[in-house]
């Protein structure tokens, strides 16, 4: 197992307030996160909305800048780069967003946002560039023949492989997919979800998969990372943190993941938040497992 | 650890409180009308609550607009019966429409945060309701709104019924929502998507604390949502939608455990839960455009058992009970009924 990236004391603080009359508010959005994603691996980062994880992705990828900490990319920390290097790094580090809804331009043609990223990069003539999209139109299971329709005329799913195939147009070894399905239709969902581990398979992908359905994290990722309240509180193989949860908040949240067979008896557990102490390092449980408790 | 669930016996005769028999909801657009929902039947009896379930553009939706009359033009009811308490509520007039709103039947919608008055504070909310039907003076019905809060397990609820909406969390707006919803007592309560937005432990509290209300109101419950997983958990009965159609409903046990239409079955199948790693079973292809639905099984062109006659005509319903019929008392009602060649059937 090689390290390709390594997220070291990540530090994100948002300032709010600070006017005439209010004191001014920090609120740490990330708040000390460490962890290593290996190379072919899929790392799961979940917890609920305002737990961070999606601020934790946009900082590896620099889109908010990180308070402090580190972000090594093949043992380069790209948060010292340039914002020439850090273009140059992008190649290689690519986004999908959650809601292909509003994340692509609505008034751009599938093409041309697919071949952006060719041409900022000044990659191909423009006959190659055609090319390679039309190839990439391909790889993400869309008919070459619409390259030339704006987004409107694309259903959901095909959206999210739209924004797949920018993703991929400069052969990048590290994705973020950040709840790449959770705005599709269920049976949408697993076409997406299909993509994703064919292309991982196919291209030698490495995913960071952040995320809140939890059944779909502990179908597709090989590790996972809990997050709460800004910070890791359980992290291990996704097998084991499933079967043997230690941290209050990750049984709470897998006991509240509704069952799929009406006879199934549920045990809900519930959080409460005084019972977790806030400042409890990362202990290990097992090999690989790590918990806040 | 409890087992909550009661099951819709199927051998019992039980009181219907709300029958929807072949509701058609049209929308006028150009070029041509849309059928967002075709030929719509349930019933929902009393004490029960009955899931339905589809994706976007299925029509559960505009199903329940239909329902309370709250449809706005270009949509309108084109034909069908909604029986509620012996009157046909696709055609009341809207002053007693309003009356049936809220005291005959609440509802919850997805998002809270738009179903709130920004402007006004949670009490009043509440107080509205009781006032509008003349059930609480305006001094009663602060006290009765705090009552309430109470009830949907809002903390310090003394305090919380001068908040205004966006001082609460999306779970404690969805409560102020049940809270506003159940002021008015009402027999039945229509429940859009209610956990959609919401944490899968918010989820968890708000599904228990829908449980909980069904049973201290004496509820029945339409539960509207795309989430298999909300039905398995909640619901005794499931009506599965397609394109504007029901193409299933059963008991939740039937449909869960024997799902007939290939559509039920590819919806159970693409849940992940099977080995870690493997594909996922996908269904093919995109949801049909309402303008230009296929004519005959709208689930036709995705369907990997598809048939020559199923582009004929429609499916009629046929019983799919995997009971031995001959233990069902005579007179009780199908329940478990599919919409698919595959099963029998004729155009």
């Amino acid at each position: 197992m090689t390290p390709l990236v390594e997220v070291k004391n990540l530090v994100k603080h948002f300032e709010r307030g600070g006017g005439l009359f209010r004191t001014r508010t920090v609120v740490k959005a990330v708040d000390d996160v460490s962890f290593v994603v290996n190379e072919g691996e899929t790392f799961a980062l979940v917890g609920e909305s305002g737990s961070g994880k999606s601020t934790t992705g946009r900082c590896m990828l620099r889109l908010v800048e990180p308070t402090s900490g580190e972000v090594l990319f093949r043992g380069q920390d790209v948060l010292g780069y340039s914002n020439a290097q850090m273009r140059a790094a992008r190649r290689d580090m690519q986004m999908v967003f959650q809601d292909p809804y509003s994340s692509l331009n609505p008034r751009m043609r599938a093409f041309t946002i697919v071949e952006e990223p060719l041409v900022i990069h000044s990659i191909g003539t423009r006959t190659e560039r055609r090319e390679r999209v039309a190839d990439l139109f391909g790889l993400v299971g869309l008919d070459p023949a619409h390259l030339d329709r704006y987004p409107h005329e694309f259903s959901g799913g095909q959206r999210q492989r739209i924004g797949l195939a920018r993703a991929l147009a400069l052969n990048p070894s590290f994705i973020i997919a950040d709840e790449p399905v959770s705005a599709l239709d269920v049976s949408i969902q697993a076409q997406v979800i299909n993509l994703l581990m064919d292309l991982q398979e196919q291209l030698k992908l490495t995913y960071l998969f952040i995320a809140h359905d939890l059944r779909l994290v502990r179908h597709i990722s090989t590790r996972v990372a809990v997050m709460y309240l800004g910070r890791i509180v359980e992290v291990g193989d996704t097998p084991e943190i499933f079967a043997n949860p230690q941290h209050a908040y990750t049984k709470a949240l897998l006991s509240a993941v509704p069952a799929t067979d009406p006879d199934a008896l549920r045990a809900r557990i519930e959080l409460d938040p005084a019972l977790v102490s806030h400042d409890a390092p990362l202990r290990q449980i097992s090999e690989g497992h790590f918990a806040a408790v | 650890m409890t087992s909550h669930r009661k099951y819709a016996d199927s051998g019992m005769v039980s009181d219907t409180l709300l029958s929807v028999e072949n509701l058609t909801t049209v929308f006028d657009v150009a070029p041509r009308p849309v059928m967002a929902v075709n030929g719509v039947s349930f019933e929902i009896r009393k004490g029960e609550t009955l899931g339905l379930v589809g994706e976007s553009g299925s029509g559960k939706s505009v199903t329940a607009f239909s329902i309370i009359g709250l449809l706005q033009p270009p949509g309108r009811v084109a034909g069908g019966r909604v029986m509620f308490q012996g009157r046909d509520l696709a055609r009341l007039p809207q002053p007693e429409m309003r009356q049936v709103r809220g005291a005959g039947i609440g509802f919850v919608f997805q998002e809270p945060m738009a179903a709130l008055n920004p402007v006004m504070r949670v009490g009043a909310h509440i107080a509205e309701a009781l006032v509008v039907h003349r059930l609480a003076s305006r001094a009663e019905a602060r006290d009765r709104a705090i009552e309430l809060l109470r009830a949907v397990k809002i903390t310090d609820p003394e305090k919380r019924v001068d908040d205004y909406p966006h001082q609460l969390s999306g779970g404690m707006r969805q409560r102020v929502m049940m809270a506003v919803a159940l002021a008015c007592k009402p027999p039945l309560l229509i429940a859009d998507e209610p956990t959609t937005a919401l944490d899968v432990t918010v989820q968890a509290q708000i599904l228990d604390l829908l449980r909980e209300m069904k049973q201290r109101f004496d509820l029945s419950l339409l539960l509207i949502t795309h989430d298999l997983g909300v039905i398995a958990e909640t619901a005794d009965r499931v009506a599965v939608m397609y394109a504007g159609r029901i193409v299933e409903q059963g008991t939740v046990r039937e449909i869960f455990h024997h799902p007939q239409h290939p559509y039920t079955r590819g919806l159970l199948a693409s849940i992940p839960g099977g080995a870690a790693g493997s594909r996922l079973q996908a269904i093919e292809g995109t949801v049909p455009n309402l303008a230009s639905l296929p004519p005959g099984c709208s689930f036709a062109p995705r369907c990997g058992e598809r048939m020559a006659v199923c582009d004929t005509a429609f499916p009629p319903p046929v019983s799919a009970d995997v009971r031995d019929l001959a233990t069902v008392a005579p007179g009780a009602k199908v329940e478990h009924a599919v919409h698919c060649y595959l099963r029998g059937g004729r155009p």
